[in-house]
């Protein structure tokens, strides 16, 4: 059975050409970069060409790229830092819609000592720009928001953010793992002063991440050890993940045009026909201002679990926000904070895309999805009266 | 992902008996869809007074699914009081064992059952005076303390993942805690009702076939029962068994663990050759 991959939010596949570039500094330049010899120095030198090359995917300079090791220790990373270098300020801001790495941070950081503050959602999944100001205090650290959000693909208005938030003299941190690579970002336009990305996420492999940090931010490393990344996180490099994520990030820019076109376009065919053949769904979140990949989709009166494991049985892949996928007993955090019902939520679906999708693996989903929902509502005990009672929607 | 069983597995791809039975002796619908998972059962009864047809309709995910479908294969048949004496436990036995965290979907099973027993007999909710204690999920105390029981339950965790109680808010963790603290200080009932010897000796027999022999045959050994003499169950090794150092560690810790589980908690195994 083949696989139709439509969950690259989650993780991506290698790209060949990342692979490539990677298998050589696993057998022949396996030097330590760091050695005095130039069998080593020679793979300090492709570290150098691969900061570059991340540097010029987000506009920015490559002293300020610092690698790690993932999007979580990005994150991590960024937000100790921003407390460690401004003692005296207690006060954390983020979006009660970030990833786990961001807000579980949080909520362990608010256990000692600092407080928290998460700003709401709308029901389109936007924050409100004029609540954030409100919030900013003498105290406030630091303000930590996501640039595209990995559940429904959401886009906050970062930039705009970073201003105001500088304006106040507070650090401005996003985790971009999610946008980087889905759309254009510049570093040089805007005042953010930390952002997160990840390897794995744009076709590198996973176990590999960058930190930017804008030149002249005080910084305080996290992983404190050797002078590697220039005394910001220490370790032996990750060389042929590092490698591959320099050389994915040049493929990403060469692709961002094909994400915004072709990707964009399977992405929409895909929720228009699914919306046009389901009756009771609807897309979550804004589809305005959304990465050009993503479309989070609820049928209602049917479990999220139920209907990701008959698409298994087609070999098609995504994900869900429900309840029952997460271990938990409560839907996604990001749907209940948008004001979702949790009879929507818990029939949510995450379809997420990559360049290396064809329109004939949108058209086998947009096929074979009626069936599954039908056959679930077949089952389902409120179906029949939500049939008929909401006939027209 | 999670671990299910071919069983689960069968029961959610090709589940049995869907749908609704028209003038049902019996009908329950437990759950909800705020919940995440909701189940509607029907029976029909027979002029024996056996249950002659059941189905159901289940909106949740595929333990709920293949829970419910299991439900109803497994009390085709049986009279109304033979059917109440099925556990969640024994629906969960019946597909092979469920993860931990999907054990409520077993509960629900066993819940729907009952209601609809109930209401084939007319009789008033047992559950009266029951307080609500989880109101993200609406679990009284009643569902929570027997839930307890039935499954030797240790921690808030535990509660959570048999009846949802404390999944949501966790408000009310602290009053789960209580609960939990005054069962345990409840004096040790015995569990099992009285068997005679005959059932006793059946049990024994049908725990082996069912739920030794074929761990013990995958690593190529096996056992006899030679003789069963009040609470001392004699067996002999066979197979790989026969040769095994490790054997009488198996016997102690397993096999006899699981008939002191199964049968009554004084059974003892002990080896004789034969």
């Amino acid at each position: 059975m083949k696989t139709i991959y439509l969950d690259n939010n989650a993780t991506t596949r290698v790209a060949d050409e990342v692979l490539e570039a990677m298998l050589p500094y696993f057998t022949q330049l396996y030097g330590n970069p760091s050695s005095m010899h130039s069998f080593g120095g020679q793979v300090g030198q492709s570290i150098r060409e691969a900061r570059a090359q991340a540097a010029a995917l987000i506009g920015a300079a490559p002293e300020e790229i610092v690698f790690t090791s993932c999007g979580t220790e990005s994150d991590n990373a960024a937000i100790r830092s921003a407390l460690q270098t401004r003692p005296d300020k207690k006060h954390i801001i983020i979006s009660r819609v970030e990833h786990p790495a961001v807000r579980a941070l949080c909520s362990h950081l608010s256990l000692q000592g600092y407080k928290v503050t998460e700003l709401p959602v709308d029901k389109n999944g936007l924050v409100d720009l004029e609540n954030l100001e409100n919030q900013l205090t003498p105290d406030t650290a630091v303000v930590s928001l996501m640039w595209g959000n990995n559940e429904t693909g959401v886009l906050f208005p970062v930039e705009a953010a970073a201003r105001l938030t500088h304006e106040k003299g507070i650090l401005f941190h996003t985790d971009a793992v999610q946008a980087v690579g889905k759309i254009p970002i510049n570093m040089a336009n805007n005042q953010i002063d930390m952002l997160s990305l990840s390897g794995h996420k744009l076709h590198a492999p996973k176990g590999v991440g960058v930190l930017y940090v804008r030149r002249g931010t005080k910084f305080s490393p996290y992983l404190i050890g050797g002078h590697q990344e220039s005394e910001r996180r220490g370790g032996t490099e990750n060389t042929a993940g590092i490698i591959g994520l320099g050389r994915a990030c040049e493929l990403a820019a060469a692709n961002m045009e094909k994400e915004n076109t072709d990707v964009r376009r399977f992405r929409d065919k895909l929720e228009r026909e699914l919306l046009k053949s389901i009756p009771q769904s609807r897309v979550n979140g804004d589809t305005e201002n959304r990465l050009p990949n993503t479309t989070n989709i609820s049928f209602e009166y049917v479990e999220g679990e139920a209907i990701l494991l008959l698409m298994n049985e087609l070999g098609i892949c995504a994900s869900s926000g429900s309840a029952c996928t997460s271990g938990s007993l409560q839907p996604s955090h990001v749907l209940r904070a948008m004001g979702v019902p949790f009879t929507m939520a818990h029939g949510s679906i995450r379809f997420s895309l990559s360049v290396y999708n064809t329109e004939a693996e949108v058209d086998f989903v947009i096929q074979k999805m009626p069936e599954i929902i039908e056959r679930l509502r077949a089952m389902s005990p409120f179906w029949k009266e939500a049939g008929q009672s909401c006939s027209v929607q | 992902m999670w671990e299910y069983t071919d069983k689960v597995k069968d029961h959610f791809l090709n589940p049995r008996n869907v749908g609704e039975i028209e003038n049902p002796d019996g009908v329950a619908e437990v759950g909800s869809m705020a919940c995440g998972d909701a189940l509607k059962l029907t029976f029909k009864l027979d002029e024996q007074k056996r249950i002659a047809d059941a189905r159901f309709k289940t909106f949740g995910c595929a333990s709920a699914i293949a829970s419910s479908s299991a439900l109803t294969e497994m009390i085709k048949g049986l009279t109304v009081d033979e059917a109440l004496k099925i556990t969640n436990q024994d629906i969960a036995r019946y597909l092979g064992g469920l993860p931990d965290e999907k054990m409520h979907c077993s509960v629900l099973g066993k819940q729907a059952l009952e209601k609809a027993v109930e209401n084939y007999r007319g009789a008033p909710s047992p559950e009266a005076g029951a307080r609500i204690i989880c109101e993200c999920f609406g679990v009284t105390d009643k569902e929570i303390e027997r839930a307890i029981r039935e499954n030797h339950l240790a921690t808030v965790e535990d509660v959570t993942n048999y009846t949802k109680a404390g999944g949501g808010c966790g408000n009310c963790h602290e009053a789960i805690a209580q609960i939990l603290e005054r069962v345990k200080a409840e004096p040790k009932v015995q569990a099992a009702p009285r068997l005679t010897n005959l059932q006793k000796i059946r049990l024994i027999e049908e725990t082996i076939e069912r739920e030794i022999r074929p761990s013990l045959r995958k690593d190529g050994g096996d056992l006899d029962i030679i003789d069963i003499i009040g609470n001392r169950v004699l067996v002999a090794t066979r197979g790989a068994c026969a040769t095994c150092k490790a054997a009488d560690i198996t016997l102690k810790h397993f096999v006899e663990h699981r008939l002191k589980e199964m049968v009554s908690p004084d059974i003892t195994v002990e080896e004789v050759s034969q």
